[in-house]
C-alpha cells in the first residue's frame, strides 16, 4: 500500500547543495528529518542500504581534508554508490588541466554526483552550471561548508530538541571560516541568535550586514550562551599578523577550564575540527562532559547520507 | 466510496489473527511484530499488545521504514519523492519469528522492500506476512500468511485504511 499511496510533493527539489544561504528553513529542516532516518544504518548488522546502487559519486577535493572527505566516502558507500577519489596532487591538475576540464572528463566516465572542495569561493556553483551531475559543496573558499552547518544544527537539535531561541556563540577566526558562514545561515534560519566572537582583525568585512551580533570579548559572552562553537585558527589562510601571539589569542579567546566555570552548566561545546589543542580549546574542555565534538562527526555521516540521497532523488524526479 | 470494513470487523480480524498466531507458533519459538510505516505500524502495535496479553510475556514490536529499499526510487514514473523516516526496532530480530504487518497487500512490492530491509537488520528464524486487506493484483510472487479480508478491487480504485490512532476512526474504504 505504501508504494501506491501518492505522497505529497517533496519539500526538497534541488539537484545541487551549494550553500545554506539560499535555502528555506523548511528545506533545512527536511534534510535534518531525513538524516534521522539514516542514522540507524550505521548501528545495525549490515551497515549499508541500496538507494544509490549503480550511482557513481566523485570526491573532487582541491584542498586537504580528513573528516569531510572520509565522511562523504563512507556516506556514499553506505548508500551503495561507487566512489571515485580525486586528489589534486595526484592528478592532471598539476599538468595544468582546468577545473572544468577535469570535471567534464570525470563526467564522461558517468559520474552522477560530484562532491567538491575548492579554495576558490563559487567553484561549486560554477561547476553546477557547466556539468549535468549533481554538485555538493564540501567547502569553497571562505564562502560555505553546507554539510558542516547542517551537521552542527542537527547535533544541537538532537541535544536541545530545537534551535528556537537558543543563543549561540561562534568564536575565533570568523573571517576565514566557511563553517562560520554556513552555521550562521542554518542557525539563524532555524530561530537561534548567533554571536560572532573574536578579535576585530578576524571579523569578516561588512559583518554588520550579516544576521548576527558581534562581540570582541569571550568573557562577556560565555555566561549567556547555550552553545559555543569554537573555530580553528586557520594558520594556512592567515595573512599578516591578525593577533600578536598565539599565547595572547589563547588568553583572550581560548576555551579554557577556567572560562568554562562561568558558562551555563549544560552548555554544548562544539568544534568543526581539526582542533589546535591548547590554542582555541584546552584538551580538558575538548574531551570534557560538555563536548559534543565526536557526536558532530557521527552525525555528519547521517547528514551527508541524507544530502546525497536527496540530490539524487531530485534528479530522478526531473528525468 | 464504499466501506469494506468497519471497526467491529477490524476488531474481529485482529482477534482471529491473534488466536491463529498463538495456535501456530508454540513456545519455545520467539515472536516479534514489525509494522511497515505508517498504518502497519499501528496494526503491529495492536497485535503485539494482544499477543503480549494472551501469552503473558512481552512480544516486542517495531516499526520499519522501507523507503530506502523501494524499487521505484530512481524511476521517473514515481510521482513524488518519498520521505525517509526512521526504522525503530529496539530488539534483535535474530532467530525470532517476525510477523511483518502491512495494512494492504497489493502489488507485493512493499513486502519485497520490507523483506530486504529486515534481512539487513539480522537473520530472523522466519518472516510471516500479516495484512489487514489482501487486494488482488500481485506483481511479485508474494502471498500473505495471514490475510484479514480479501478483495478484488478494480485497478484505478484505491483502498484506504483509516485507524483511530492516526485518523480518529477504524475503517477501510474503496474509492
Amino acid at each position: 500500500m505504501a508504494l501506491i499511496r501518492k505522497a505529497k510533493q517533496s519539500p526538497w527539489q534541488h539537484k545541487h547543495l551549494l550553500g545554506l544561504r539560499d535555502l528555506k528553513a523548511e528545506e533545512i529542516t527536511y534534510i535534518l528529518d531525513t538524516a534521522k532516518g539514516f542514522e540507524q544504518i550505521s548501528t545495525r548488522s549490515v551497515k549499508k542500504a541500496p538507494p544509490l546502487r549503480g550511482k557513481v559519486v566523485c570526491n573532487l577535493f582541491f584542498e586537504d581534508s580528513t573528516r569531510t572527505r572520509n565522511s562523504f566516502t563512507l556516506a556514499a558507500n553506505r548508500l551503495s554508490a561507487d566512489v571515485i577519489e580525486f586528489t589534486e596532487r595526484a592528478s592532471s591538475v598539476s599538468k595544468g588541466e582546468t577545473l572544468l576540464d577535469t570535471a567534464r572528463n570525470l563526467e564522461a566516465m558517468g559520474i552522477d554526483i560530484v562532491v567538491i572542495r575548492h579554495n576558490a569561493g563559487g567553484a561549486p556553483k560554477f561547476l553546477s552550471r557547466n556539468i549535468n551531475a549533481c554538485v555538493v559543496n564540501a567547502g569553497d573558499g571562505f564562502c560555505e561548508h553546507p554539510t558542516q552547518g547542517l551537521l552542527d544544527v542537527y547535533t544541537i537539535r538532537k541535544f536541545r530538541g530545537s534551535l528556537e531561541g537558543l543563543k549561540i556563540a561562534i568564536v575565533g577566526d570568523i573571517a576565514h571560516s566557511r563553517v562560520a558562514r554556513s552555521c550562521m545561515w542554518a542557525m539563524t534560519k532555524l530561530g537561534a541568535e548567533v554571536i560572532f566572537v573574536g578579535p576585530p582583525t578576524l571579523m569578516p568585512a561588512q559583518v554588520d550586514r550579516l544576521p548576527v551580533s558581534v562581540s570582541y570579548s569571550l568573557d562577556e559572552v560565555i555566561e549567556k550562551v547555550d552553545v559555543i562553537n569554537m573555530l580553528r585558527i586557520q594558520f594556512e589562510r592567515l595573512g599578516g599578523n591578525p593577533f600578536p601571539s598565539v599565547r595572547e589569542y589563547s588568553h583572550y579567546f581560548g576555551l579554557t577550564v577556567e572560562r568554562m566555570k562561568k558558562a551555563k552548566p549544560n552548555i554544548l561545546v562544539m568544534h568543526p575540527g581539526p582542533i589546535n589543542r591548547g590554542l582555541e580549546m584546552e584538551s580538558e574542555v575538548a574531551d570534557g562532559s560538555n563536548s559534543v565534538i565526536l557526536e558532530q562527526v557521527k552525525n555528519g555521516l547521517a547528514v551527508r547520507m541524507a544530502v546525497l540521497f536527496l540530490v539524487n532523488q531530485a534528479t530522478a524526479m526531473r528525468r | 466510496m464504499k466501506v469494506i470494513l468497519n471497526s467491529e470487523q477490524i476488531e474481529q480480524i485482529l482477534r482471529d489473527l491473534t488466536s491463529r498466531i498463538i495456535s501456530e507458533i508454540q513456545p519455545p519459538l520467539d515472536v516479534a511484530v514489525i509494522g511497515i510505516r505508517s498504518r502497519g505500524e499501528i496494526l503491529a502495535q495492536r497485535l503485539s499488545s494482544r499477543l503480549t496479553e494472551e501469552l503473558g510475556k512481552n512480544v516486542p514490536c517495531g516499526t520499519l521504514d522501507i523507503t530506502l529499499y523501494r524499487d521505484d526510487l530512481n524511476s521517473p514514473q514515481s510521482s513524488s519523492q518519498p520521505q525517509v523516516r526512521t526504522t525503530e526496532i529496539g530488539f534483535n530480530i535474530d532467530d525470532k519469528i517476525v510477523i511483518l504487518f502491512d495494512d494492504v497487500l497489493y502489488t507485493g512490492r512493499s513486502t519485497r522492500a520490507a523483506m530486504d530491509a529486515l534481512i539487513d537488520l539480522g537473520r530472523p528464524k522466519a518472516i510471516k506476512l500479516a495484512v489487514l486487506v489482501d487486494r488482488a493484483g500481485r506483481e511479485l510472487p508474494i502471498q500473505a500468511d495471514y490475510a484479514g479480508y480479501k478483495t478484488d478491487v478494480e485497478p484505478g480504485n484505491s483502498v484506504h485504511v483509516f485507524l483511530s490512532e492516526s485518523d480518529g476512526k477504524d475503517e477501510v474504504v474503496v474509492e
